[in-house]
């Protein structure tokens, strides 16, 4: 075969060494950046998971008491109890509601800063959501615990104004700004020619909205809530001091409740490292981990199941 | 200079390098050298732990700072449990509480520190009983108390009690108590409960202010707390035992006629040395008992002269 003496004839571009070199570390850097976040997040469960387990081989533990009874008396000097029941539906409850008058709030404001407010007015409003989400979530336990249980008591009459309804408004003023954000992101990401085919057709702006919109960016919408729902489930210090921190099952929205994340900060610190109530702390935090896991696998299947349509 | 042109440029890329290395090496040691010169002058003390103390122990800790200029006590709350839990693991210097520490608790910090904790009470508190100042009761009973509070209690009702309050609209009794950590509960757990557990559903306030600040706001609450803070929408109950009717004053306190006068402590790792042995001293001394008064506690040297 002919020898490529082409080769000779084209000069190939030169790139120092330093360049090649600095090239593949920025690249390897970048590549550990993004294993670390799963690593990190391995390294927790790995944590929390030995700091609980040993309590479930420990005898006196019975899980099935953790998970559905009621009394929660870790300290108690006759009969140590631990059962969860009444915390998680105080979780529950409160996020429900906090989510009931979230969602249309959030979602309203979105669709407004993105269809019906002019450039400057989108901006600002923009802006002033934004300051919402800065405010201090202990910031937000000190108000729900002095503003808004005087109105409470004011407007309802019941006799204590920290209760499920005063966490539930709390929550809802934090996760509203996640939920407009990340929404009015989603509904930006719908094309323009979908709005114009349907103002085309003659579609009013209620229609646009309902019909077009909201189909078209239903992921992310979804995602939106769904994110504003973590940030419920998650939130300690506001509720600690908005709900009144009461072991029992609410019969109505006035009746005070104890969240888990709120049990945890309360008794963590005086549990002796090593305890049984150490561990069983430890071990409701495995459960908000699958309380957290079970809502977001619901919300993929969900989504899934609406991409197929 | 246009930054983006320096950018481009080798030579000046390098010198560039070369002065942010220098400004940062600089600042390194600027505060390397600050923080030198502060440990040589002052030493700290770390308190943590009841929450009834804890404005007695700032106050100490303010009025200390003219005492001692080179000494830095840092005060933090959290409930005498806390305090304890953080005794055992040798993180702090004294543990305030407002119960005394458990066996366990002895046994744990000598295996974790090797030393064993050493106690030094430090002034009286008489534990009070609030209702809302529009609450028309005046006394009650121990076993009243154990009845609305314990597990297995049956009073529920202001109306069992024979009371009514004005201006109510529901009449269930709304029980004001504290989180597990505080030393307050497990008193009241111990000498009015009977080591019984609390009935669910009290709302478990964070500190000894916001169990007050509760029973003001709310016209059928009771709840327990500190008899120094007190304010004027609450009225503290007199306790009716066989030997009379008693309300939290210091005079009951000092004679022990009052049943639910406890005595405050702290907890030092082994006997205090150095700067922590001249705080505790000073605090068991005239002027730290003063401060004790002054915050609505009773001293030391009042139940001495009793005794």
């Amino acid at each position: 075969m002919p020898a490529s003496s082409a080769s000779a004839s084209t000069k190939k571009p030169s790139r120092s060494k330093l360049a090649v070199i600095g090239e593949k570390a920025l690249e390897a850097l970048i590549r550990f950046c993004g294993i670390s976040a799963i690593i990190f997040v391995l390294a927790i469960f790995f944590f929390v998971f030995r700091e609980a387990v040993p309590v479930l081989f420990s005898g006196h533990f019975n899980l099935k008491e953790f998970l559905f009874s009621t009394k929660w008396y870790p300290t108690s000097m006759s009969n140590v109890r631990y059962g969860t029941l009444a915390l998680t539906v105080g979780s529950f409850s409160v996020t429900a509601l906090a989510m009931l008058i979230a969602v249309p709030f959030g979602l309203g404001a979105a669709v407004y800063i993105s269809e019906f407010s002019g450039p400057r007015q989108k901006e600002t409003l923009k802006i002033i959501i934004e300051l919402l989400a800065a405010i201090p979530s202990v910031v937000w336990g000190f108000i729900g615990l002095t503003v808004i249980s005087r109105l409470i008591i004011a407007t309802t009459g019941t006799p204590v104004g920290v209760n499920i309804l005063n966490g539930s408004i709390i929550l809802a003023l934090m996760s509203v700004p996640i939920i407009v954000s990340i929404g009015e992101d989603a509904l930006k990401a719908v094309p323009d020619s979908y709005r114009e085919a349907a103002i085309a057709m003659g579609a009013t702006k209620w229609q646009l909205i309902m019909r077009v919109l909201f189909p078209a960016a239903k992921n992310g919408l979804l995602a939106a809530v769904l994110l504003g729902v973590g940030r419920a489930v998650g939130e300690t210090m506001a509720v600690l001091m908005a709900t009144g921190h009461a072991v029992q099952i609410p019969h109505g929205i006035f009746d005070s409740v104890r969240t888990l994340t709120a049990n945890i900060a309360a008794e963590l610190g005086e549990a002796a490292a090593g305890s049984d109530h150490y561990r069983v702390l430890f071990l409701t935090g495995i459960l908000l981990f699958a309380i957290t896991f079970a809502v977001n696998i619901t919300a993929d299947i969900v989504i899934r199941g609406v991409r197929k349509k | 200079m246009n930054l983006t042109r320096i950018r481009n440029s080798l030579p000046q890329r390098k010198a560039l390098l070369i002065l942010a290395l220098c400004a940062a090496s600089m600042m390194i040691s600027c505060s390397k050298k600050a923080s030198k010169n502060n440990e040589k002058e002052t030493t700290s003390i770390q308190v943590k732990g009841s929450d009834t103390m804890v404005n007695v122990a700032q106050a100490w800790a303010e009025t200390y700072k003219s005492v001692a200029p080179d000494v830095e006590v840092e005060v933090s709350g959290g409930g005498s449990g806390v305090g304890l839990a953080a005794l055992e693991k040798g993180t702090i210097d004294i543990a305030d509480a407002s119960r005394n520490i458990k066996p366990e608790e002895v046994e744990q910090t000598k295996k974790n520190t090797g030393k064993d904790p050493k106690e030094f009470i430090c002034g009286f508190d008489a534990l009070a009983v609030y209702v809302n100042a529009e609450n028309p009761i005046d006394e009650i009973t121990l076993p009243q108390l154990e009845q609305i509070f314990a597990e297995g209690g049956t009073t529920t009702t202001w109306a069992q009690l024979g009371v009514k309050v004005p201006g109510a609209s529901n009449d269930e009794i709304v029980r004001v108590s504290r989180q597990s950590s505080s030393g307050t509960y497990e008193f009241f757990r111990e000498h009015v409960l009977n080591k019984k557990d609390f009935k669910l559903g009290s709302r478990d306030m964070n500190g000894s202010k916001e169990v007050v600040e509760l029973v003001g706001s709310t016209k059928t609450a009771i709840g327990y707390s500190g008899m120094g803070y007190a304010n004027d929408k609450v009225k503290m109950l007199k306790i009716k035992t066989d030997k009379g009717v008693f309300a939290p004053t210091v005079e009951n306190t000092v004679s022990k006629v009052y049943p639910l006068a406890r005595s405050l402590q702290m907890y030092t790792l082994g006997d205090p040395q150095g700067a922590v042995k001249s705080y505790v001293d000073w605090i068991l001394s005239p002027a730290g008992q003063k401060i004790v008064a002054d915050n609505g506690y009773v001293p030391l040297s009042s139940t001495t002269a009793v005794n």
